[in-house]
């Protein structure tokens, strides 16, 4: 598992990145900063919009050659939501990236009116997940994202478990014209899966259900090890695959395992098991705030989203 | 050139339409003589293609009291007038704030004030990144530039040095504290060049819309007409 994070503005990234163990998974960040360049070089409706977060990481002779749609707004993030609406409403397709609370938390209501409202389309990519620089702390933590994506239309929510499947998904998005969030994080399962929008499943078992959502799968599999539970994966979030849940289900309790805040999904479960008497119980990040630093794996602790704390969670909600 | 349909004295009768009022005070109307010297003699578009890509594009970002706004859109040819008399109803396309989707000819939805110059400079880039030569004119009011997202805006558009964007700023002395040194200033001091008129005076205001572009370089016009309270 990485545990590499990033810094502000990114400034200990590369040294961080050198001193990572070549043998984990490929880091989708990474892997982000190195496709720009070739997504807007290969479209000639793609643009870039960054807020300073990420400009210094571009290749700049790649970029060269597509400066003027490679745009840096300085530490603007109002006007980065605002610029991506008006380049949509010109015909392009701005990809809009910056850390998550500074995405979606600061200029939300540039979110819901300079695209939503105005219904013009972006691929909006964060990047540090809900903890991904653990002593950043409070200020640099975004588990609140796709919660606060639900409180509008038509946003479709991809959470990558792996850098691979981040670059499929960031190349269907580019393709489109519609909202897309693609939530990257640090944390990365060690081989990808299957990213066709719909839930697959793991394993079968009989005593009910866990949903492990993206980044979130690999500990999930070693969690629910002997237990006698159907595992699901998915990682788009938004639209909820509620089908593949209803047709795949066995005994009526859904345990969710995101890696955001706690419950993101608990009504989308509701909604796809309506009618259906079901029990639900959803584990993420907590809702208090902790005023702690560390690690990553002790934040995972300190919400049970370490392996055995999901272990602990799945077996008295489910009984296995 | 002319190309607006109807004549200037038709817009009061195009408003009543709207507020069953016969008579409309200044601050109802402080875009009025702007938004008519902007679609009679300054943008360019076609209201039967209003998709164009080449058209000029202007941004209401000061979304309230869109009387005058839709008043113009009508005698420029967007809006059947028989939609003015519909203003706010269940059905109406016309709202109280101005919806994109909703209006032909309506560049953006607006009505929480701070947006339009943001949505502007990326329209301005837009057409930049994509070789058209088409305007950006996006419309402030003074009150409305106390949102700390137009500094935003401001600060990049000059240092991006979007030669085809305008803002105009109309100015009813309507913001609670004012401007101290004056609004042209704020844009100034960001690289813009600058225009003071009088935003009842036609021929100024096309003067300062028209005159030829000073470099590469944005545009802000500062329209000053009658004080809101006054």
């Amino acid at each position: 598992m990485s545990t590499a994070t990033h810094s502000w503005k990114g400034v200990d990234l590369a040294a961080a990145e050198h001193d990572r163990d070549d043998s984990g998974p490929p880091d989708a960040r990474d892997r982000f900063y190195g496709l720009l360049p070739d997504l807007v070089a290969a479209d000639p409706r793609v643009a870039v919009v960054l807020a300073e977060i990420g400009a210094a990481h571009l290749d700049p002779e790649k970029v060269a050659p597509v400066r003027d749609r490679v745009v840096n707004l300085g530490i603007r993030e109002q006007l980065l939501i605002s610029t991506a609406g008006g380049l949509a409403l010109t015909g392009l397709r701005p990809i809009v990236h910056t850390f998550a609370p500074f995405l979606l938390e600061r200029p939300f209501e540039q979110v819901k009116l300079d695209l939503g409202h105005q219904d013009v389309g972006a691929v909006l990519v964060s990047a540090g997940g809900s903890y991904g620089w653990p002593a950043g702390g409070e200020t640099h933590f975004g588990q609140r994202d796709v919660a606060l994506l639900d409180t509008l239309s038509g946003w479709t929510v991809h959470v990558p478990g792996h850098a691979d499947e981040a670059e499929q998904m960031l190349r269907d998005a580019v393709a489109r014209d519609d909202r897309i969030y693609l939530r990257l994080d640090g944390d990365s399962n060690a081989q990808p899966r299957s990213v066709d929008g719909r839930m697959s499943m793991l394993r079968t078992g009989s005593r009910g259900t866990v949903v492990a959502v993206g980044p979130m799968a690999d500990r999930t599999l070693a969690a629910v090890e002997g237990l006698d539970v159907t595992v699901l994966y998915t990682s788009t979030v938004r639209p909820f695959d509620a089908d593949t849940l209803r047709r795949t289900l066995g005994t009526p309790d859904v345990v969710l395992v995101e890696p955001y805040l706690r419950d993101t999904s608990t009504a989308e479960v509701s909604r796809a098991l309506g009618g259906i008497r079901h029990r639900t119980l959803g584990l993420g990040v907590g809702p208090d705030e902790l005023r702690r630093y560390g690690t990553r794996e002790q934040h995972d602790v300190a919400h049970g989203l370490d392996v055995a704390g999901i272990r602990r969670s799945v077996t008295a909600f489910l009984h296995p | 050139m002319t190309t607006t349909r109807r004549p200037y004295d038709d817009l009061a009768g195009l408003m009543t339409r709207m507020t069953g009022d016969e008579k409309h005070d200044h601050s109802a109307t402080s875009t009025l003589d702007v938004l008519w010297v902007l679609y009679d003699r300054v943008l360019r578009f076609d209201p039967r293609a209003p998709d164009d890509p080449d058209r000029d594009r202007f941004l209401l970002s000061k979304g309230h009291g869109p009387m005058a706004y839709y008043a113009v859109l009508a005698a420029a040819g967007f809006l059947d007038e028989a939609q003015l008399d519909t203003f706010g109803g269940w059905d109406s396309l016309l709202g109280h704030h101005p919806d994109r989707v909703l209006v032909p000819g309506v560049e953006i939805g607006s009505g929480s004030l701070g947006h339009g110059l943001g949505l502007a400079v990326g329209t301005a880039l837009g057409l930049r990144a994509t070789g058209r030569d088409a305007r950006t004119v996006v419309l402030l009011g003074d009150a409305e530039l106390d949102e700390g997202s137009h500094a935003e805006a401001i600060q990049y558009a000059g240092r991006a040095a979007l030669d085809r964007l305008t803002a105009v700023v109309v100015d009813n002395s309507s913001a609670s504290q004012g401007w101290p040194g004056g609004i042209a200033a704020r844009f100034a001091v960001e690289g813009w060049s600058t225009t003071d008129v009088d935003g009842r005076d036609h021929e100024a205001l096309h003067r300062a819309f028209t005159s030829d572009p000073p470099g590469d370089r944005p545009h802000a016009v500062v329209a000053h007409v009658e004080p809101k309270e006054s």
